[in-house]
């Protein structure tokens, strides 16, 4: 199976560890079930918490009463917002620069107005889960229901209802300018025109939110919970009204994250709970829970008018995205701008007009999910290049391949590509690796192919000034230690900082042991979002790990009666390069040199901090600027059998191509890749989470589907490597770019089997069945 | 409320609770026993998570009561194999990267076991259809089906 891998060019093939498809060191742990996740941890006299959550979407609390379940045997706590110290904070992600516009306000127990179907009014904390869910049930609540708005459109209206307290439910608003859009119109020769929508999706990862919170020995807050953002400790702190550094957070693995565990989930609760009762808390969210309480991925309704010329320039693209945000703000700037940015995709285009806004409704609120607002104009554009493809006689390839933006060109917002762009290259290979489509399997089937490019970033926006920091210290037996905060959500988070750090200290990979996700004890790292921990701690530990190389080799250079930078490292040894040195047997072993570096006094460790290269902020009315550092970009093609009679669609073949910078771990990468595609074909095929004024009617994994085993083929991944990322190697990203662009390659193998288009996702039978007419 | 003795063998040894007529298998293994191996990811038996094998027969741990394992055999993750004495799945899935986040793996790599038990060579279409009740969000499959079809050769050899 390794036999594709090994045919791969690599770009550096000198490397010794980093490349190579090695099995992650947490896979072990994992595969022994020795790996205790966030609701495996128990500790003596835990008490067990349950939420108390609106049964209204919109209503007034009247009065809560609480008497008869603090009365019940073995309840410990009831708490409602009254009892939380700072029960309205403002919500702030990790280490952020201080930019205004992007607050959300973060209410912890409901008051006032109830804003969403499920958003918690009370907590309880009982000696167990019988009892808590008892007590539950012995709480009063009045409210008096509102109407509420359900609808982004309707509550962009002046006179809409107000989900909250402000004069509108328009959260914000951005733009982006580039030439003169009438005039890219007049230059056209043709023009499309179509409105888009796209559901609310859920993470669906396997681990329902959970953690253990208890106060230890000194007083201080601990929190052990499945989290993207151990740093949260501070906005926790915020709302005990707690000194920051009385909080501690400690991520243990984490059993899928998706942008879903970025937002605070069960932590405030259970360190309120502990807090109050002075005992060990516990929380997890059924899996119910989970899908109506946590947040979601925005729907969009988006209007897109492309125009090009004959010979298939695209010269005008105007585009209006609205989000629904849902009940509460969270990240819905953030995804707006990710949207607003990538509105018009990879492509070159004159004239550009994009305006986008994030409106409030009485929905459950909307954060980050996979692809941060990328894959939601995806689907509009690209099914726009694909209509125009159609209205000019050019193939998929062929429309693209004339528009893509390639290295040194200028996005819409003026922000130059300085780095590698391979678009173009993927979308060829992937095409390639389609092939001829299959031949119907019976008379009833269609056969269609789609394809869809994608680009998107990876690290945070520049003007956050993102940091990380990493630890590596080199024992006196030669292994290595590594402690970096990061969050090891599933995408190997840790292992390619163990292989980055042998990579470069040369030493096997079993020599390095990582210690991670501890807010108290490894060095902030920053947040498990954005695609940004291989970017921003790889390259941390990379500076790291060689400032303590360079210790060493100085050490050894005076041993050997060299310089420095004559050095190698392998296997545990230091040598002089062959080319530089006529007697290539003097080598050290590396155990000799720590030791003699140990004996007088040389520092084996060192903390670096990597920056991310900081920009001010963008022009707001122009959308001109620079918001990211790299974007990755790749290209999905797929093949469908459409059963006209029924609608339904068999996925035949899957290619996902990305120009991955330097894969660190070629198995790792391929897992995201393919992972990655499956995630964006549920969006297209089958995901939706379904509200009906507020009440989700899709509560559990029975009525929220997404892709089993059997719905779809092998994912075929091709990956290039231009080398030109900037993460450590020449990596790029991956863990979001890789969905992206899977939902409209599908879409559009769908609309090509059937000669018809279907502009809503999930592209499901009856609409593929309504779009032949058959009903 | 009531309680009821039930002897169960988990992983080759004999353990014994008092339970309700309400009480889940799950309940019982993860709560009473803790075999923290068998996750919970849904509790209503679409996600596979808390997959055990009941004498021959892969279950949902969460869809079986905890009185009818009574007198049977429950065999979770650490029964399938050990550090010491891996199941050749378990290598499997570790070198064919077929573990991402790991909260489905549990129940994964014991309905392949239940699967190879049953059929020592399945094609890759009985495999996909063999774990399809057991999500993973994560791996897309292809990894955990190329993991399932390399065991399944190497338990030939």
């Amino acid at each position: 199976m390794l036999d594709k891998l090994k045919e791969k060019p690599t770009t550096r093939p000198d490397y010794r560890i980093i490349g190579k498809p090695v099995a992650r060191h947490d896979a072990w742990g994992k595969v022994f079930a020795d790996t205790k996740y966030a609701n495996d941890y128990t500790l003596p006299g835990m008490l067990y918490a349950k939420v108390l959550r609106s049964q209204y979407a919109a209503a007034k609390v009247l009065s809560i009463d609480t008497r008869e379940a603090v009365k019940l045997a073995g309840v410990e706590a009831v708490m409602t917002a009254r009892d939380v110290p700072h029960n309205e904070t403002v919500t702030r992600f990790g280490q952020t620069h201080k930019v205004g516009g992007f607050e959300g306000l973060y209410r912890v127990l409901a008051e006032k107005k109830i804003r969403f179907r499920g958003e918690a009014i009370a907590l309880v904390a009982a000696k167990s889960l019988v009892i808590a869910e008892r007590a539950l049930g012995l709480i009063k609540v009045e409210y008096e229901p509102l109407e509420g708005v359900f609808d982004p459109v309707e509550a962009m209206k002046p006179g809409a209802y107000r989900v909250g307290e402000d004069e509108s439910n328009v959260i914000c608003s951005y733009k982006v300018r580039k030439g003169d859009i009438a005039e890219g119109f007049d230059l056209a020769d043709v023009i499309v025109e179509n409105t888009y929508r796209v559901p609310m999706v859920d993470h669906a990862y396997l681990e329902p939110e959970s953690g253990v919170a208890w106060l230890d020995d000194d007083g201080v807050i601990t929190i052990r919970a499945a989290t993207q953002v151990i740093e949260h400790f501070r906005g926790i702190a915020d709302v005990l009204g707690l000194p920051h550094n009385k909080v501690r957070v400690i991520a243990p693995m984490v059993g899928g994250g998706f942008g879903g565990k970025e937002d605070i989930t069960v932590e405030t609760y259970i360190a309120l709970l502990a807090w109050k009762t002075g005992k060990p808390v516990s929380l997890t969210y059924t899996r119910e829970e989970s899908i109506i309480a946590h947040s979601k991925r925005h729907p969009y309704v988006m209007k897109y008018k492309t125009g090009a010329t004959k010979d298939g320039k695209l010269v005008a693209m105007e585009a209006e995205l609205i989000s629904d945000a849902g009940g509460y703000v969270f990240l819905s700037p953030w995804v707006l701008l990710y949207s607003t940015v990538k509105a018009t995709g990879p492509y070159d285009i004159t004239h550009v007009r994009v305006d986008s806004h994030a409106v409030l409704t009485n929905n459950t609120f909307s954060s980050a999910n996979r692809g941060f607002g990328a894959p939601q104009p995806c689907f509009a554009y690209e099914s726009q290049l694909d209509e125009i493809a159609k209205q000019l006689n050019l193939s998929p390839l062929e429309i693209r391949k004339k528009n893509y933006l390639h290295t040194g060109d200028s996005l819409a917002t003026g922000r130059v590509l300085e780095h590698s762009v391979e678009t173009e290259q993927t979308a060829e290979k992937a095409m390639e690796a389609l092939g001829a489509p299959s031949p119907p399997g019976s008379p009833r089937e269609k056969i269609g192919q789609g394809m869809a490019s994608s680009m998107m970033s990876y690290g945070r926006m520049t003007f956050l000034h993102d940091t990380s920091r990493s630890y590596v210290s080199l024992e006196l037996d030669g292994s290595v230690t590594v402690k970096c905060g990061v969050q090891d959500i599933g995408g190997g988070q840790a292992s390619s900082l163990a292989q980055i750090t042998a990579e470069v200290l040369g030493v096997p990979l079993e020599d390095v042991t990582v210690y991670i996700g501890d807010s108290a004890l490894t060095p902030l790292a920053g947040t498990t979002t954005a695609t940004r921990q291989l970017y921003m701690s790889g390259n941390a530990t990379y500076k790291a790990a060689m400032a303590v190389r360079d210790n060493l080799f100085s050490k050894a250079a005076d041993i050997l009666d060299t310089a420095s930078e004559n050095l190698d490292i392998k296997d545990r040894k230091i040598f002089i390069r062959p080319d530089k040195t006529s007697d290539p047997d003097r080598v050290l072993a590396l155990d000799d040199v720590v030791k003699a570096c140990a004996a007088d006094g040389v520092q084996l460790y060192n903390v670096a901090q990597f920056n991310a290269p900081a920009r001010e902020l963008i022009d707001f009315q122009t959308g001109q600027g620079q918001v990211f550092a790299d974007f990755t970009f790749g290209t999905h093609a797929m093949e469908v059998a459409v059963d006209v009679d029924t609608g339904k669609v068999n996925v035949l073949k899957i290619i996902a191509c990305y120009d991955v910078g330097q894969a660190i771990n070629p198995l790792s990468a391929e897992g995201q890749i393919e992972g990655g595609a499956l995630y964006g074909l549920g969006y297209g095929m089958v995901e939706e989470v379904i509200l009906d004024k507020g009440n989700t009617l899709t509560p559990s994994l029975a009525e929220y589907l997404i892709p089993t085993s059997v719905d779809a083929p092998d994912v075929k991944t091709i990956m290039v490597e231009s080398g030109g990322g900037v993460g450590p190697f020449g990596a790029k990203g991956l863990g979001e770019p890789s969905c992206v662009s899977a939902a409209a390659a599908f879409a559009n193998a769908v609309a090509d089997a059937i000669g018809a288009r279907i502009y809503d996702l999930p592209v499901t039978a009856e609409k593929i069945i309504r779009a032949l007419g058959k009903i | 409320m009531k309680t009821y003795p039930v002897e169960i063998k988990v992983n080759g040894e004999w353990q014994t609770a008092e339970v309700t007529a309400r009480d889940t298998l799950l309940d019982l293994l993860r709560d009473r026993f803790g075999a923290f191996e068998v996750k919970n990811g849904c509790a209503q038996g679409d996600c596979g998570a808390c997959t055990v094998i009941l004498d021959h027969k892969a279950v949902n741990a969460c869809l079986t009561l905890a009185l009818q394992a009574n007198g049977k055999n429950v065999t979770t993750l650490k029964g399938v194999g050990t550090p010491d004495h891996p199941h050749p799945l378990q290598q499997s899935f570790v070198e064919h990267g077929a573990i991402q986040c790991g909260f489905c793996t549990p129940g994964m790599v014991v309905s392949a076991k239940a699967l190879l038990d049953n059929n020592p060579e399945p094609t890759r279409n009985e495999i996909r259809e063999g774990i399809s009740g057991n999500l993973c969000r994560c791996t897309g499959y292809n990894k955990i089906v190329e993991a399932i079809e390399d065991a399944s050769l190497k338990r030939e050899e």
